[in-house]
């Protein structure tokens, strides 16, 4: 499958070369790697930037095949924002081979990495730290700020604006920030315990203080063994973990083996690595955050829904 | 080692866990009917066509997927309606023009996957496919152990009234000829069993390894037997080994349960490759002479 991907990201150069890089008083023309990202571009840019988001919603970007349209708007952009982190491994060779001169933001930069968990002995391809910093608030305060002095620098004229609505947005998040906590302070402390079937919830673990159990690794990449769920049953059991949750972009056929042989409750949906359609739940991150949160607290409270 | 190793390492997996009973029972009903399947198709010489059902039958599943998502229903019936098309439309092109039918199948599969492939990408979904086809032995459900045992008895029911038409054409199929106008129906049900092991083997294994448990057993068991009943009964015993050993080893060693069900199969065809009775190395470069006097 990886070789596929690598056929697909030469054909893409190929796409590239024919691409006209555009200029002048159209909006700044921005690309971000997924959806989550592309929404904080588009809330720091506003009006003056258009950005458009290489996985869309509901896309896995951890296992993304990129197509020459990717290539193209890469070749046309005059900034491209990725995550880093190793959140998007195929992204290096996309921006290569599309021979864009667009820097590459890393919107990450200055965000402290933790480690992915360590899941006995499996091994996967984040080189260690867990990319999925986004699930923590106070973390994308710093992508925010990496948004707007990216933007400043590429397009001068509109430093005020993205400033203000930097700050602005900011406020938004430091809102969202509290409602969060509040709602986690409604959890008993014994119950703020989750299975999900991805372990994208490191961060949002760290900052908010619930346990997630993942079926599988850090990444959507490996298969899991009977021995990865033959543990998280007897834990599910054994820790009388309430809630098992599956993901927008996971096979939920997992969880559900999970949940029926444990008794614990299925959670509704949770938006981990990208935002939901434009009419969906998620459809913005100050969305998707709301809708992860009201999905812990309907399965977690006790007698909750 | 003591008894309650043993049971502990051979039957408390089992015990303990529903998930590995369910894994258990969809992969021995996956055995049971694909392992004959596979014997006549090797005993016919279309070892390769299982495989190329396997790709046609993938872009149906896709399309069923991308319509309806993970459900069985509709996964199955694109599957099944992929499968069959091919196998109609290959067999009817073989007998109306000069082609061979290895070679209208080779073309119709091919066109279905690009077709499967062209309409999944104008439908826009980024996900990884393959990802989602991959089933997982792991997550049977009721409905889709349901699936697997009713695939199952239909194709047990119904090799056992084509058995004869089906050896016949196997061994000599201008007698049948001669004797009967059943060949091409039989040549007909039989893809379309064919098709119906290989959307089974796919809700527990995915597309590609479903096909390992109909040929890897079947081409073990002619090694120890030219006998087709025979054939088919150390067949069925070599998949079902193979499913209890896969698990088991999943469960040990913390290997992705699919491919260790197909690698024990591939272990043990290598094993009767080299030691095989009826066919093996050992057996055609050395023989025992002094016993066959």
């Amino acid at each position: 499958m990886r070789s596929r991907r690598y056929v697909i990201s030469s054909l893409t150069a190929i796409a590239a070369m024919t691409a006209v890089p555009a200029f002048a008083d159209e909006p700044v023309k921005a690309v971000a790697s997924f959806s989550i990202l592309a929404d904080l571009v588009k809330q720091v840019g506003g009006d003056r930037v258009a950005v458009s988001s290489l996985v869309g919603p509901n896309g896995d970007a951890h296992v993304y095949s990129p197509t020459p349209a990717d290539a193209k708007s890469l070749a046309a952009a005059r900034l491209v924002f990725v995550n880093g982190l190793g959140f998007e491994g195929w992204m290096d060779r996309l921006v290569k081979s599309s021979g864009t001169r667009a820097p590459v933001i890393i919107a990450t930069k200055g965000v402290k990495p933790i480690q992915a968990k360590e899941d006995h002995d499996h091994d996967h391809g984040h080189g260690g730290s867990d990319p999925h910093a986004f699930q923590d608030i106070g973390n994308v305060k710093i992508y925010v700020a990496n948004i707007r002095d990216a933007l400043a620098a590429a397009d001068p004229a509109g430093r005020e604006a993205y400033e203000a609505n930097a700050a602005a947005y900011l406020k938004t998040l430091d809102a969202l920030e509290s409602e969060v906590k509040a709602a986690i302070a409604k959890i008993p402390a014994d119950r703020r315990k989750i299975i999900t079937s991805h372990d994208a919830f490191g961060y949002f673990a760290k900052a908010y203080g619930v346990s997630f159990i993942a079926p599988k690794g850090v990444s959507t990449e490996a298969e899991a063994s009977a021995k990865d769920v033959a543990r998280i049953i007897r834990q599910v059991k054994a820790e009388k973990i309430p809630a098992v949750f599956m993901e927008n972009i996971e096979d939920r056929r997992l969880s559900e083996q999970i949940a029926r042989e444990t008794g614990a409750k299925i959670g509704g949906a949770l938006y981990s690595d990208a935002l939901s359609p434009p009419d969906g739940p998620a459809a913005t991150y100050v969305d998707m955050m709301r809708n992860n949160i009201r999905q812990f607290v309907a399965a977690l409270a006790p007698g909750g829904a | 080692m003591t008894g309650a190793m043993l049971h502990d390492v051979l039957i408390g997996p089992f015990a303990e866990f529903a998930f590995m009973r369910r894994a258990l029972v969809g992969a021995i009903a996956l055995a049971l009917s694909g392992a004959p399947i596979g014997v006549f198709l090797m005993l016919r010489r279309m070892s390769l066509t299982g495989d190329a059902m396997a790709h046609a039958i993938l872009p149906g599943a896709a399309v069923g997927y991308l319509f309806a998502g993970l459900s069985l229903t509709a996964m199955t019936l694109g599957g099944l309606a992929a499968g069959f098309t091919v196998a109609i439309l290959a067999g009817a092109a073989s007998r109306a023009t000069v082609l061979r039918e290895d070679a209208t199948m080779a073309a119709f599969y091919l066109l279905s996957l690009a077709l499967g492939v062209t309409l999944v990408s104008l439908k826009g979904s980024s996900i990884d496919l393959l990802h989602v086809l991959f089933g997982s032995v792991l997550a049977l459900d009721d409905s889709a152990l349901l699936l697997l045992a009713g695939i199952a008895s239909v194709t047990l029911v119904a090799l056992a009234l084509l058995y004869r038409p089906l050896v016949l054409e196997c061994v000599d199929p201008g007698f049948l000829r001669t004797v009967s106008r059943s060949g091409p129906v039989a040549h007909l049900a039989f893809l379309g069993l064919v098709v119906l092991n290989l959307v089974a083997g796919f809700h527990a294994l995915g597309t590609l390894l479903a096909v390992g448990v109909m040929m890897l057993p079947a081409a073990t068991a002619r090694l120890w037997s030219a006998d087709v009943t025979i054939m088919m009964a150390v067949a069925i015993l070599a998949g079902v080994a193979s499913s209890v050993g896969g698990l088991l080893v999943s469960y040990h060693f913390s290997l992705p349960a699919g491919p260790a069900i197909i690698l024990w199969a591939g272990a043990l065809y290598l094993v009767s490759l080299a030691f095989g009775a009826a066919g093996g190395i050992l057996a055609i470069h050395f023989p025992r002479r002094h016993l066959e006097a």
